[in-house]
């Protein structure tokens, strides 16, 4: 028989130790499904987990893809700290790069020095203003912060479709849905050669230790953190939840629009329909696996990167459908939560013969039903 | 009421162990509970009372020793068993449904039974018979304190039990209703019923029961008879050494008030919270106010309303050294020397999860510049929280430990230091006792008496009308929102509190007891 125990205290080993349980209960799941599908496992697990750090080139794709994921996971983990739930990152990416874009586009054929400043400085402003449409609805409406960001996510995507469509379209691209080619003075150019990898994986590490010194060391972080934790008590000592609720907005916005302008300014250097992935979602997975603490969500970004990688690399390498990166993404996720039960519960396991003597239980209150206390 | 060495007890412990893991709550525990007798189980907070009392309901096993009832050797499985043989026990948190009625409550609390006439024609005989009256087609949200306990009462009585357990049973009533109470528990025993009654609050004690069984760290150390101790001779056995006199009450101060209240009316966010209605007081530095009060009639309004964390649109409503702050928050308010001990613990007044460091933190950050450029200074707060833990004698694993780890009574020690320690001109404290034991109650009220004579304003929010009367110098009463006129301690009886405290609750406080008090 198997019984939960509820712990007397969180235990700070698992909580540690569950996004190694996770990722390892995803490898054994996705083997099981890659040979129930009726493909080598082997072989995909291998496209899956080695390749992508096996060469340079690789390694340093990597961290392309590990960029947007930390600059938002760290965002976002700092907002969920504070029960701020901002789902729709991807919305603010794409109308951070959407801003960053137009600034690039309205230059096209100039070489403005320090373009690229003035172009993240609009990528985070534009992902910070549409945060502030949830922002606004929750502080003066109450209106839930998951479905008004999730649903303005889409409505994003159809706004940067109007303006690569209309306004911002290529005249001399032959009527793709795309924008012209940026100027190079409005691009972020390889930090290595040879590779894709972009000053990007610099800010976002920079942002990744920002964040850390400031949840770990100042009045702001701890704010966030009572607010999270004990919003009566927060209350008590003067931290306002509904600033807390902008700061969480305004702040995962900007850092989405930042991202969302890297990634148009260095892998993808023009504005079209597949700016992003799905980085924004992703992300969210990255700050629950980082534990929403900046070091690991750096950690976790690149551990969750392999994913695009691997799943690219699976579909060219063993003919397996792109669809697979989703499914290790969502396993992965599906695998943290429920071992995150091990954090607050032990597993006890015991022969039901002996199980007659309950006197290590923990002491139920009252037997009756508890409703009312004076 | 005889002694009754001749007759089977009703129930015999002995030898009751029980470890939990890092603490032996009860140790080899022997209890003698005969028929009809009322007999109180006294102790400390962590003494093993509940345990114990846990043991013979049903909820506890325990791992050696032996239970008789009537003499034969019995083990009590569960409360159904407990409820069988003919065991009762009124909690001291009720457990009823606000949305349903009196009888519908009684018959959720026993199986088989259903809320039909002849249920609620039983009620009403138990409740003639006992002097607990009750109407059982009313819905338990209109009822007071005094008469949801009755409910309980009631439940139990209507399973004919021979033992009633009681668990603190008057720590939510007014002085009335705690002599209704009594009446009905000595009706009860004269019957022939036996009561196991579980308080800290010795007069009481003294006043009702004939027997007691004192605990001590989880063994009895005494048994007496109370009508022959005196408090203090009580609270010695309990504690185990010689209290520290209290405080006395002195003087009402005359200097100019630091805080002045007037026309505040606040209505409450909550929906079935209450509203403040012009509530005007004058505090004094160097004294102490009392505000007394039956649980539920606006304290915690009323604290959130000095604190802050609720504003008033009429700055003016509350002057500091005559300075409008009614329109202030909790920062701006702390910042110009206004600290507050709220009554929850564990997620108002510090974050369960966090360390004793950064709860220090969290209210000391301003007062005891604990911030630089916006940056935790660390070693500073960790000082400060060292300080804490060292000046009010927190019983702790150390700074690093999480606030839900110290026992309520330590961090109720370590919450009220921190607000001290930051030298405040007024202090208001909400139940700053509730649920401590008498050791580190007797010191947090010495504490605040000290803060007080070194020219701090202290309000003291308490429903310990005992306590209010050792600490205050003035007590003024809260009723439904209405702060009464303060009076000073000396020249007001517990009765004309009592009184005030009843106020709309004075309908089922017995009428003859109202008249005799007038």
């Amino acid at each position: 028989m198997i019984r939960l125990e509820r712990r007397p205290a969180p235990s700070r080993f698992w909580s540690y130790m569950t996004p190694v349980l996770a990722v390892a209960l995803t490898v054994v799941a996705g083997a099981l499904l890659f040979w129930a599908l009726g493909y080598p496992a082997g072989a995909a697990l291998y496209q899956f987990f080695v390749t992508p750090v096996e060469t340079g080139y690789m390694r340093a794709e990597l961290l392309v893809k590990a960029t947007p994921l930390v600059l938002i996971g760290v965002g976002l983990a700092i907002g969920f700290r504070a029960g701020v739930w901002n789902i729709g990152a991807e919305g603010q990416l794409l109308m951070g790069a959407l801003g960053g874009g137009a600034v690039a586009l309205a230059f096209w054929n100039e070489d403005v020095p320090g373009l690229i400043v003035l172009m993240m400085l609009a990528g985070a402003a534009s992902g910070a203003a549409y945060a502030a449409i949830p922002a606004l609805l929750k502080t003066r409406f109450n209106v839930n912060e998951i479905l008004s960001s999730l649903m303005l996510t889409y409505v994003a995507g159809l706004i940067i479709s109007i303006m690569i469509y209309g306004p911002l379209r290529d005249p001399q691209g032959y009527g793709f849905p795309q924008s012209r080619i940026f100027h190079p003075a409005a691009t972020l150019s390889p930090i290595l050669e040879g590779t894709r990898l972009h000053f990007g994986a610099v800010i976002a590490l920079v942002a990744a230790g920002l964040a850390w010194l400031a949840m770990a060391r100042s009045l702001f972080g701890f704010q966030v953190k009572v607010v999270g934790q004990a919003p009566q008590a927060a209350r008590y000592a003067g931290f306002s939840q509904p600033r807390m609720v902008w700061i969480g907005m305004l702040l995962g916005g900007a850092l989405a629009g930042l991202a969302g302008v890297i990634e148009v300014a260095g892998p993808v250097r023009q504005l079209n329909d597949s700016i992003s992935p799905g980085y924004g979602f992703t992300a969210i997975i990255v700050a629950f696996l980082g534990r929403l603490h900046p070091v690991g969500v750096a950690i976790a970004g690149v551990v969750i990167a392999m994913s695009y990688i691997g799943g690219e690399n699976a579909q060219i390498m063993v003919g397996m459908p792109l669809a697979v990166t989703g499914v290790f993404q969502g396993m992965l996720l599906f695998f943290l939560l429920g071992s995150d039960l091990l954090i607050r519960y032990r597993i006890r396991l015991r022969k039901p013969g002996v199980a007659a003597r309950p006197a290590a239980e923990p002491v139920p209150a009252v037997a009756e039903p508890r409703v009312e206390s004076a | 009421m005889t002694a009754a060495a001749t007759r089977t007890p009703l129930l015999q412990l002995s030898g009751i162990t029980k470890r939990y893991p890092g603490c032996l709550a009860n140790d080899s525990v022997d209890l003698t509970v005969m028929p009809g007798e009322i007999h109180a189980l006294l102790g400390e907070n962590g003494a093993g009372k509940s345990t114990l009392v846990k043991t013979i309901y049903g909820v506890v096993q325990a791992d050696a020793g032996e239970i008789r009832w009537r003499g034969e050797p019995i083990t009590i499985a569960s409360p159904n068993a407990a409820r069988r043989l003919g065991i009762g026990m009124v909690f001291q948190h009720f457990s009823l449904f606000e949305g349903l009625t009196v009888l519908d409550n009684v018959a959720l609390g026993l199986p088989g039974r259903s809320a039909n006439r002849a249920l609620a024609k039983e009620i009403l005989e138990i409740s003639r018979n006992y002097g607990l009256p009750l109407d059982p087609q009313r819905e338990v949200h209109t009822l007071s304190v005094g008469e949801r306990q009755r409910i309980e009462i009631v439940r139990c009585l209507l399973q004919d039990p021979q033992l009633l357990i009681m668990d603190e049973p008057t720590s939510v009533l007014t002085p009335q209703e705690v002599g209704e109470l009594f009446r009905t528990l000595r009706t009860l025993s004269a019957e022939g019923r036996a009561i196991l009654y579980i308080s800290h609050k010795l007069q009481e004690i003294r006043d009702l029961c004939e027997t007691a069984t004192i605990l001590r760290m989880g063994r009895v150390v005494a048994n007496c008879d109370p009508r022959r101790e005196t408090t203090s001779s009580l609270a010695q056995m309990m504690l185990g050494g010689e209290l520290a006199p209290p405080g006395v009450a002195g003087d009402p101060s005359t200097a100019p008030p630091v805080l002045t209240i007037r026309g505040l009316s606040l209505a409450s966010a909550d929906r079935f919270g209450i509203d403040l209605e012009d509530i005007a007081l004058d505090i004094r530095p160097g004294e102490v106010l009392g505000v007394a009060g039956v649980a539920g009639n606006g304290q915690i309004e009323l604290l959130r309303a000095l604190s802050g964390e609720t504003v008033s649109d009429r700055p003016d409503a509350i002057l500091f050294q005559g300075e409008p702050i009614g329109h202030l928050g909790p920062r701006a308010r702390r910042a110009r020397g206004l600290a507050v001990v709220p009554e929850e613990r564990l997620g108002h007044a510090a974050v369960p999860a966090m360390s004793l460091v950064e709860n220090a933190l969290l209210t000391g950050y301003g007062p005891k510049r604990l911030l630089s450029a916006g940056m935790i200074r660390t070693g500073e707060t960790r000082r400060y929280a060292e300080s804490i833990v060292a000046d009010f004698d927190v019983r702790t694993a150390g700074v690093g430990a999480a606030a839900s780890s110290l026992s309520g009574g330590n961090l109720q020690k370590f919450v009220v230091g921190r607000e001290i320690l930051q030298e405040p001109k007024v202090l208001i404290a909400s139940q700053p006792t509730w649920g401590v034991d008498a050791g580190a109650a007797g010191a947090i009220r010495r504490a605040l008496r000290a803060l007080a004579g070194r020219g701090t304003a202290v309000v003291v929010i308490s429903q310990d009308l005992d306590e209010l009367m050792e600490i205050s110098d003035r007590i003024a009463v809260i009723n439904v929102g209405r702060l009464s006129e303060p009076r000073p301690t000396r020249s007001v009886t517990v009765e004309e509190i009592g009184l005030l405290m009843g106020g709309v609750h004075g309908a089922d406080a017995a009428p003859e007891l109202v008249e005799a008090a007038q």
